[in-house]
C-alpha cells in the first residue's frame, strides 16, 4: 500500500503482521494483543518494532511501553471513526512520544490536513492518486485557529505577534 | 458585531476553494456519492426529499444589515425566493443546484458568512440568547464567548468526526432563553464568591429520541479557561462515546452511562494537563473580541417616552403588537422588538427575499443595522428606540412582519417534517398551519396568554417537542400520520421534558386535541398562572379526562 511520508512516495520498511502470521526478518508492527502476550520474545529479537492500535485501543494503555516503538500505527476503520486523532494528540502531546505515528485503514486526502495537525506524520492510501494530491490538500487551508501537534501558529499567536496598531 | 480581520477572511475562503474543488470531484464522477457525503455535510450540504438543502451559519444568531441582503440575494438568486430560519439560529435554503453551491458559499464569504460545520459530526454552530446585548438581567454579553468558541471549534482538526453532532450554547442572562440544559454544553455565565465572571457548565442535556436535562459538571470556571475545559470534555467524548450505536453517540447517553461524578473526574483529570496550555486565553483577546461586542452608540434618553405612550393609547392594533412583541431593554427610551415570523397559516420562520430587504433596511433606520435571529424562528431587533416604535410598526405591518404573537400559541415551533424532509414520520408546518389558523382570533391567542407550542416531526426532534408546553411528535402507525403530545415541558432555567398525555391523534383530530388542552387549561387556571403552572399543579389528570372522554 502507498505511504506518505514528508509529502512523497515513502519506501515501507515495515511489515504489518496479523496476529497468526509467522514472525519475520526487519521491523515489524504487531498488534497490541500480540505485544502483550509476546512481549519478551518480541523485545529479544533486537529488531525495531511498531505497535498497531484499534480505535478502540488507547496508546493509554501502553504508556510505559511506548519508547520500545519506533511506529504507532492507527487505525481508522472507517472514515468518520474520528478517536485515532485524539490518541495521536496524547502521543504527541502528553506522551512525548517522537517515532512515527501511522495513519492506516480508511485515509483519505480530504483528512491529511486534520491528520497532520493532530501529530500523524506517516499516511498509508489505498488510492495512489492521494499521493499527488498530498500538497494541495495539506496547504489548502493555511489558518488554524486552535493549538495543534503540528508547527502551524494558530491565528491567535499571530495575532498576538503583530505590531499594536495605535 | 464581530468584524473579521485577515485570518478569518482567509480561512473562509480558502473553504470555498477546497469546497468546490470537492464538488468538482463530484461532478467529474472523482468521488462517489458515498465519498462526497461526509465533505458536503462538513459544509452544511444536506440532500433532502426533493433537493438538496444549503444550511447557512449564523452565528450566535448575529446578522448585519449587509449580511440580511446577501441572504436575500441568494434566496433570490439560487433558491426560490425564500429561506427557512432554524430553531438553530441559522437559515436554510431548500432548492439550491448542487453545481452552484460554491457560487453561493463565495457569495457569503463575501459577507463574512460561511456554511462551515452546519452539520456532520462535529462541533456545530453555538447558540445563545437572542436579547444578548439588551437584556437588563444579563451579566456580560455571551456572544463575546460564542465568538470565542466558534474560532476555536472551526475545523478543529481532532473534534471534525466525533461520534455525533456536538452542540453548545451560551447564555449571560438569569432568564435562560438559550436553553443551556438540552444542550450537549450548555453555558451559563455567572459569578463567584470574589465576584469574578466565569461560566457553570453543563453538560449532556439533549432531545432527540432519548430527552436528557444537562447535569452540572463545574460550578465556576473562570473565563481564562473556557477553551482548555471544552477542549478537555470534547477529548473525553471523542474517545469514549459510542460509536456502535446512531442513537446512542451523543454524550448525554455517555454522562448517563458513566454518571456525572466519574465523567466529571475523567474530564477534570484531562483539564489537568491542559489547562495552562496554549489554550488559556489571554485577557487581552478576551478584550479584543468584547470591543466588536462593545453597546452601540444609544443616545441618551429619558424612558418615558411620551410619543410613544400616545400612539399606544390611539392605536389598538400597535397596542397589541408592544405588548407581544416589544420587551425591556436595559438603556433608558430602548426597546427590543420581535418580529414574528409566524403569520397565521405560514409555514414558521419561513421569509421572503423581499421581506428580508426590507428588515435589513428596518434595521439600519430603527437598530444600528443589527438583527437577530432566534431559536423560536423569529428576527429580533435588539436596539430600537421607543420614539421609532410606531414608524418600524408601521414598516412591517406593510411587509405582513408585525404580527403580534410573541410568545402566544401561535408562536410555533416547528421542523421542516414530512413536507421536506427525510426523516420524518408525520408532516409538521401544514399542523401548525391548521393551528394558528384555528386559533387565528388573536384576542383570543391573548387571552390565552403565554403558550408554547412545538411540533416535532419525527423522534429526532429537531421542532423541540420536549421541551413545549404542549408538545406534538409525529408518528407513523400503520403508515397514517399520528400525533402523540406530552404537556408540561419547558426550555428555559426550569427545563423539564414534557408527559405523554395518552394515545396518540390522527392528523384530522390533533388540531382539536390542542384545543382542548388550552381549554382545560383555562378552565383550570387561576389568576396570572401560565400554563405549566397550573400542569403542575393539577397534573395531567384533567386533561386526560377532557381528551379522552371526548374522543
Amino acid at each position: 500500500m502507498p505511504l506518505i511520508k514528508e509529502g512523497v512516495l515513502a519506501e515501507d520498511n515495515w511489515q504489518s503482521l496479523a496476529d497468526e502470521d509467522n514472525l519475520v526478518d526487519g521491523p515489524i508492527v504487531v498488534s497490541l494483543e500480540r505485544w502483550q502476550e509476546e512481549r519478551e520474545s518480541l523485545l529479544a529479537r533486537n529488531t525495531p518494532l511498531g505497535l498497531r492500535l484499534r480505535s478502540d485501543q488507547s496508546p493509554a494503555l501502553v504508556v510505559d511501553d511506548l519508547e520500545r516503538f519506533s511506529v504507532v500505527a492507527l487505525e481508522f476503520p472507517k472514515f468518520a471513526d474520528g478517536r485515532a486523532y485524539s490518541y495521536a494528540r496524547l502521543l504527541r502531546d502528553r506522551y512525548g512520544f517522537k517515532g512515527e505515528v501511522r495513519a492506516v485503514g480508511h485515509v483519505f486526502r480530504d483528512q491529511f490536513l486534520l491528520m497532520q495537525r493532530c501529530g500523524f506524520d506517516a499516511f498509508e492510501v489505498a488510492d495512489p492518486a492521494a499521493v499527488e494530491a498530498w500538497e494541495q490538500a495539506v496547504s489548502e487551508i493555511s489558518v488554524t485557529y486552535q493549538p495543534g501537534a503540528d508547527a502551524r501558529r494558530p491565528a491567535l499567536a499571530l495575532r498576538r505577534s503583530r505590531p499594536a496598531v495605535a | 458585531m464581530y468584524r473579521y480581520d485577515e485570518f478569518d477572511h482567509t480561512l473562509v475562503s480558502e473553504r470555498v476553494h477546497q469546497f468546490r474543488d470537492q464538488v468538482e470531484r463530484r461532478l467529474a464522477g472523482e468521488l462517489t456519492e458515498d465519498q462526497f457525503k461526509p465533505l458536503r455535510l462538513m459544509n452544511g450540504l444536506y440532500l433532502q426529499l426533493h433537493a438538496y438543502m444549503l444550511r447557512v451559519a449564523v452565528p450566535y444568531g448575529t446578522l448585519s444589515s449587509t449580511q440580511m441582503r446577501k441572504l436575500a440575494f441568494v434566496a433570490r438568486r439560487y433558491d426560490k425566493g425564500y429561506g427557512h430560519f432554524t430553531t438553530r439560529q441559522n437559515i436554510q435554503f431548500n432548492w439550491p443546484k448542487l453545481e452552484e453551491t460554491p457560487d453561493i458559499l463565495a457569495e457569503l464569504a463575501e459577507v463574512e458568512m460561511h456554511a462551515i460545520q452546519t452539520s456532520g459530526n462535529c462541533i456545530r454552530n453555538t447558540t445563545s440568547d437572542q436579547f444578548a446585548g439588551a437584556a437588563a438581567d444579563e451579566i456580560e454579553d455571551p456572544r463575546v464567548y460564542c465568538e470565542i468558541i466558534r474560532q476555536w471549534s472551526t475545523l478543529h482538526p481532532e473534534f471534525t468526526f466525533l461520534p455525533r453532532k456536538f452542540k453548545i450554547a451560551v447564555t449571560g442572562a438569569d432568564h435562560d432563553r438559550a436553553a443551556v440544559r438540552v444542550h450537549d454544553i450548555g453555558l451559563q455565565m455567572c459569578r463567584n464568591e470574589a465576584g469574578e465572571v466565569g461560566f457553570e457548565v453543563i453538560v449532556g442535556g439533549g432531545l432527540g429520541r432519548t430527552p436528557v436535562i444537562g447535569q452540572t459538571i463545574r460550578e465556576f470556571l473562570p473565563k481564562q479557561h473556557l477553551l482548555s475545559y471544552l477542549e478537555a470534555i470534547l477529548r473525553v467524548y471523542n474517545q469514549l462515546g459510542r460509536r456502535d450505536n446512531l442513537y446512542k453517540a451523543r454524550i448525554k447517553i455517555l454522562v448517563r452511562s458513566e454518571g456525572i461524578e466519574s465523567f466529571s473526574r475523567m474530564v477534570e483529570e484531562e483539564w489537568s494537563h491542559i489547562k495552562d496550555s496554549a489554550l488559556q486565553l489571554p485577557l487581552d483577546e478576551i478584550a479584543r473580541i468584547e470591543n466588536y461586542f462593545a453597546a452601540p452608540r444609544y443616545e441618551h434618553l429619558d424612558d418615558n417616552v411620551r410619543e410613544f405612550e400616545v400612539k399606544r393609547f390611539e392605536d389598538r392594533e400597535f397596542a397589541s403588537w408592544v405588548r407581544t412583541n416589544v420587551t425591556a431593554h436595559k438603556q433608558p427610551g430602548y426597546a427590543v422588538a420581535t418580529i414574528s415570523l409566524k403569520p397565521v397559516g405560514k409555514p414558521p420562520g419561513d421569509a421572503s427575499a423581499w421581506q428580508m430587504d426590507a428588515v435589513a433596511d428596518l434595521a439600519e433606520s430603527y437598530s444600528f443595522s443589527e438583527i437577530r435571529v432566534t431559536h423560536e424562528q423569529n428576527l429580533v431587533l435588539a436596539h430600537v428606540k421607543k420614539a421609532d416604535l410606531y414608524a418600524l410598526w408601521l414598516g412591517l405591518r406593510d411587509l405582513e412582519l408585525a404580527t403580534p404573537n410573541a410568545g402566544l400559541l401561535s408562536d410555533m415551533i416547528a421542523c421542516p417534517g414530512l413536507d421536506y424532509c427525510n426523516l420524518a414520520n408525520a408532516r409538521s408546518i401544514p399542523v401548525a398551519q391548521r393551528i394558528s389558523e384555528r386559533f387565528s382570533d388573536l384576542e383570543r391567542q391573548h387571552d390565552i396568554g403565554a403558550l408554547k407550542i412545538k411540533i416535532s416531526g419525527c423522534i429526532n426532534a429537531c421542532g423541540h417537542h420536549h421541551v413545549g408546553h404542549i408538545g406534538l411528535l409525529g408518528v407513523d402507525k400503520k403508515g397514517e400520520e399520528f400525533y402523540q403530545i406530552t404537556l408540561g415541558g419547558s426550555a428555559d432555567e426550569n427545563t423539564a421534558i414534557g408527559k405523554i398525555v395518552g394515545p396518540a391523534f390522527s392528523y384530522d383530530d390533533v388540531v382539536g386535541a390542542v384545543e382542548d388542552i388550552v381549554d382545560t387549561y383555562l378552565e383550570y387556571r387561576t389568576d396570572g398562572e401560565e400554563f405549566n403552572d397550573t400542569y403542575r399543579r393539577v397534573g395531567l389528570a384533567p386533561f386526560k379526562e377532557k381528551l379522552y372522554a371526548a374522543h
